[in-house]
């Protein structure tokens, strides 16, 4: 039978705030001694008490604008019980019944979209690892604030589960809200997958696939479920509700807890935080604060960059955002050093976060339009401009001192090739071309390149050349 | 408040207060004393005045503080088991705004473990007896606290009232005591037990001395964001004219020496041209109920901290993680600690929140709304504290519900968050200390303290 897959997600992402949630201590843990990273307030000391972190709020706002969501003029935390020793207090604070941000949507790259149902703000649990006979807990990550997006049941095949995932994951790095690094934990996604027959009007019974941290591992998990549920289907069997967990090594998903085994978590309004009150004009002031985003993007480069170019760069939110300031004329020479020359250098995530200016790439560009640089050089140069001691520097000063420039003087070119063609070693070369073997130009070009040191612009050189030697 | 000077220097002070902690050790009130840091503390000061140094508001004076309360002075237990051991990094906003006036604490103050209770028979430590007779209950939670007070061993202890536990020992031992409005003083550094209805007050011997602890506790604190914006010290004078009676509490479920008591008080007020208004408040006969759901399910919530993770008790026999956690919970709290748990985590179970938290939720608005309107109507509220005179010990252990039954008179106030000052009112016939309750407004306390000086 055929089988119509639908699939919701749920993805959580650390928000980069310079603290956490509910206390002032650093929340940026990276490279950090575990349990270094821990306030009293994190720790859950008796008597202790949740601050809350306006910055998180102002994130919040960006995040949800980004996903063109409603923001929520009033919300609330709730706590949400559990017993496990990466939850210090015994419970998780969340926003089960008030979120602050509302329903929106995605824009996928081919065109659909996926709805939000909401997001809400939470502080992320601590970190356990497991060894034979003892575990050690690390509460460095305890209360970083997360948001969690939840979608409606709007997606229908691994590819879009994969584009939705990625997506947001380009909306979140765009509007500058999450530092994106899936390596660490940054984005997590929870995948639900059910199956109907075609045309039927109810869903079917959905299995949850947890924790999954990259793009493709969402979309390897679909398709695995989708297989493994149809099977059951066609074997006229029913799927179970449960929690399953992926296994990124056997390409599996494995059964992990049932519905009936599910946890209470017996949520309660958080006593300790009053309700957040944002005013229009917050709300409206820090929205006015979101930058352009992928899809602004695509409307503004969609006629001029081709669509594979587009999306490569999409992938880099500070690359997007040097190609919006680059006059309109050098867009595509500045996107196509980016693609083909900055992104293929080993260091080109060092590079990213010290990108050289768009008054340095403007004229770079120049350069190699009025011949002065030749593709090569431009490229040499475009690199150079990365070097952190030319940070800020004249292009054309940097070209000079490669001694790069090409020389499209004519007058001085002439000069040149006189010289060279008055060499007795060229002399043989000179009269083989007048006997009409046209390739030895290539020669005698390059006598004059050699002669200009390099600096010669060959088109130009050649013209001259045929011009003395017709 | 007697502070130490060039003549009776800071040292004496505190001596005095620890010989005298100690003399009446057989009544169960300290969980610790605080000899050699409380000295050396009263010499400091001692040296600051010989210097002519200009010193605090409360120099030298030597205090109790309820043990939930944290300090690095002395182990914050709570009066538990589950939290032996555990020496607090932090101090409590309250106690650091009094230690910067220069008070001095002598000792910590039994209580019930984790506040839970009303006699201070709760206690890890064991029983605390009443300041006038030996065979009955401290009252509670802060029972240490008030008897240390009315014993006269301190000029003032603090203490936490979630749904009494200051004004019932005030009342049982014959002192003032203040259970401010709600948010008036800080919770940072002080075990949580309700979250909502939890406040931080003093046991005092005066009127007076309860305002000069007002002025320096009270306040707004960033690292408690439930605290309301400064506004004791602002307080306009207000001078009463009407005084309600709440029809309920003055009826044969009330033992006669409290209604006698309470007529006494009503009379005087007449007679100093105050006008006496009966009030119908049928909204706080919900209110126990209300506070039943309400607190336990907030007292479980709070609770989950205590693991034997990461601080205090951890039982030894724990072969997994469970078994940590079952064990050191269970050989950790005290009953009264495990009923208030299951009963919170019952009313917050997937299927039961409607019918029981939300409904108490709903409840508690219409208690709110109750004090608003009688405020209409009055100035300010005279009240029992609770319907009986302090208990004898043990009587009623067995019956948990009997117990909840006496709080029926104080934990309107704290699902409200009005705040409450107990007065003492003279003595039953077997000597047994009498007290009733002034409730205003909510940020009238300044006003409330200083019209209790009527009733003195």
């Amino acid at each position: 039978m055929k089988y119509i897959p639908t699939i919701g997600i749920e993805c959580h992402v650390q928000l980069a705030t310079k603290t956490k949630l509910f206390s002032e201590v650093d929340n940026d843990a990276r490279g950090k001694e575990p349990n270094s990273c821990v306030s009293p307030v994190d720790y859950a000391l008796p008597g202790m008490l949740p601050r809350l972190n306006g910055e998180a709020i102002k994130f919040a706002i960006l995040a949800g604008r980004a996903m063109n969501c409603e923001i929520n003029a009033y919300s609330r935390f709730d706590r949400k019980h559990y017993f496990y020793p990466d939850s210090p207090k015994g419970y998780q604070i969340t926003q089960f019944y008030h979120p602050i941000i509302g329903e929106g949507y995605v824009e996928l790259p081919s065109g659909t979209k996926i709805r939000i149902e909401h997001a809400h703000l939470e502080g992320d649990a601590g970190k356990l690892t497991h060894f034979d006979t003892y575990s050690l807990v690390d509460l460095n990550r305890v209360d970083t604030p997360l948001i969690e997006i939840v979608s409606m049941p709007d997606i229908h095949s691994a590819k879009d589960a994969h584009d939705y995932c990625k997506e947001l994951w380009r909306l979140m790095t765009f509007a500058g809200v999450s530092y994106g690094d899936l390596y660490n934990g940054n984005m997590r996604f929870d995948v639900n997958v059910s199956l109907a027959p075609e045309g039927a009007t109810e869903l079917g019974t959905r299995a949850e696939v947890k924790n999954l941290n990259s793009f493709r591992s969402v979309e390897r998990a679909v398709e695995y479920e989708i297989a493994r549920q149809s099977k059951i289907l066609d074997a006229g069997e029913k799927v179970v509700q449960e929690t399953r967990g992926w296994n990124d090594n056997t390409g599996k998903t494995t059964g992990q807890r049932s519905k009936e085994e599910a946890k209470d978590y017996r949520y309660m309004p958080e006593p300790d935080l009053p309700p957040i009150n944002l005013t229009a004009e917050f709300i409206e002031t820090e929205s006015a604060k979101l930058p352009l985003m992928p899809t602004d993007y695509r409307k503004k480069f969609g006629g001029v960059l081709k669509a594979e170019i587009l999306e490569v760069l999409l992938d880099y939110a500070e690359l997007m955002k040097k190609l919006a300031e680059i006059d309109e004329k050098y867009v595509v020479a500045i996107a196509n050093l980016f693609t083909s020359v900055l992104l293929a250098e080993e260091k080109s995530a060092e590079y990213l976060n010290d990108l050289p200016t768009a008054k340095q790439l403007n004229d770079l560009a120049e350069m190699n339009e009025k011949k002065e640089l030749s593709s090569t050089a431009t490229k040499e140069v475009f690199l150079r401009l990365f070097d952190p001691q030319m940070k800020g520097r004249d292009t054309k000063v940097i070209a000079k001192e490669l001694g790069l420039i090409q020389e499209n003087d004519l007058g001085a070119l002439e000069a040149i090739v006189d010289t060279v063609l008055a060499k007795p070693e060229t002399q043989k070369a000179q009269a083989d071309f007048k006997a009409g073997e046209e390739k030895v130009i290539g020669f005698l070009v390059g006598q004059v390149m050699k002669e200009s040191h390099g600096k010669a612009n060959p088109s130009a050189v050649q013209e001259i050349l045929r011009k003395k030697l017709a | 408040m007697k502070t130490a000077n060039k003549t009776v220097t800071a040292e004496r002070l505190v001596r005095d207060a620890l010989e005298k902690a100690k003399y009446f050790a057989d009544y169960n009130i300290f969980t610790f004393l605080n000899e050699e840091e409380a000295i050396k503390k009263a010499r400091e000061i001692d040296a600051k005045i010989a210097r002519g140094e200009k010193v605090g508001r409360l120099a030298g004076v030597p205090y109790a503080l309820k043990d939930n309360f944290l300090s690095p002075e002395g182990q914050t237990t709570a009066a538990s088991h589950i939290l032996e051991g555990f020496v607090s990094p932090i101090t409590a906003t309250a106690v650091e705004k009094l230690e910067a006036e220069g008070a001095i604490m002598i000792g910590r103050t039994n209580m019930d473990a984790f506040a839970h209770g009303s006699s201070t028979e709760n206690s890890y430590f064991g029983p605390t007896h009443n300041a006038c007779d030996k065979e009955r209950v401290a009252g509670g939670s802060s029972g240490g606290s008030a008897v240390a007070v009315a014993l006269d061993i301190v000029e003032f202890a603090t203490g936490t009232d979630t749904g009494g536990s200051i004004r019932q020992p005030a009342s049982f031992n014959g002192v003032y005591g203040l259970k401010p409005t709600y948010g008036t003083i800080s919770r940072y550094g002080v075990v949580a037990m309700a979250s909502s209805t939890d406040c931080i007050g003093f046991f005092t011997k005066t009127p007076d001395d309860m305002n000069l602890l007002m002025e320096i506790a009270s306040g707004q604190d960033e690292k408690d964001l439930t605290t309301l914006p400064d506004y004791y010290g602002k307080t306009k004078a207000k001078k009463a004219t009407k005084i309600g009676i709440i029809k309920d509490f003055d009826n044969d479920s009330v033992h006669p020496e409290i209604r006698k008591a309470l007529q006494n008080k009503i009379e005087l007020l007449k007679s100093k041209g105050y006008e006496i208004v009966d009030l119908e408040m049928p909204a706080l006969k919900y209110a126990l109920a209300a506070y039943y759901i309400i607190v336990p399910a907030e007292v479980a919530s709070n609770l989950s901290r205590y693991d034997g993770v990461r601080y205090g008790f951890r039982s030894e026999k724990s072969e997994n993680l469970d078994a940590l956690y079952k064990n050191t919970r269970g050989e950790g709290f005290m009953p009264e600690n495990k009923r208030r748990i299951m009963i919170g985590n019952f009313v917050l179970s997937s299927g039961f929140y409607d019918a029981y938290f939300l409904k108490a939720a709903k409840a508690r608005t219409l208690i709110v709304q109750e004090y608003a309107k009688a405020f209409e109507k009055c100035d300010f509220i005279l009240s029992p504290v609770t319907p009986n005179p302090a208990f004898k010990l043990g009587e009623k252990t067995s019956d948990p519900v009997t117990m909840y039954l006496e709080d029926a008179m104080t934990v309107p106030l704290n699902l409200a968050g009005v705040p409450g000052l107990t007065i003492p009112a003279g003595k039953t016939d077997d000597g047994v200390a009498l007290g009733l309750q002034l409730i205003g407004p909510r940020r009238s306390d300044k006003n409330l303290i200083e019209f209790s000086k009527e009733l003195a």
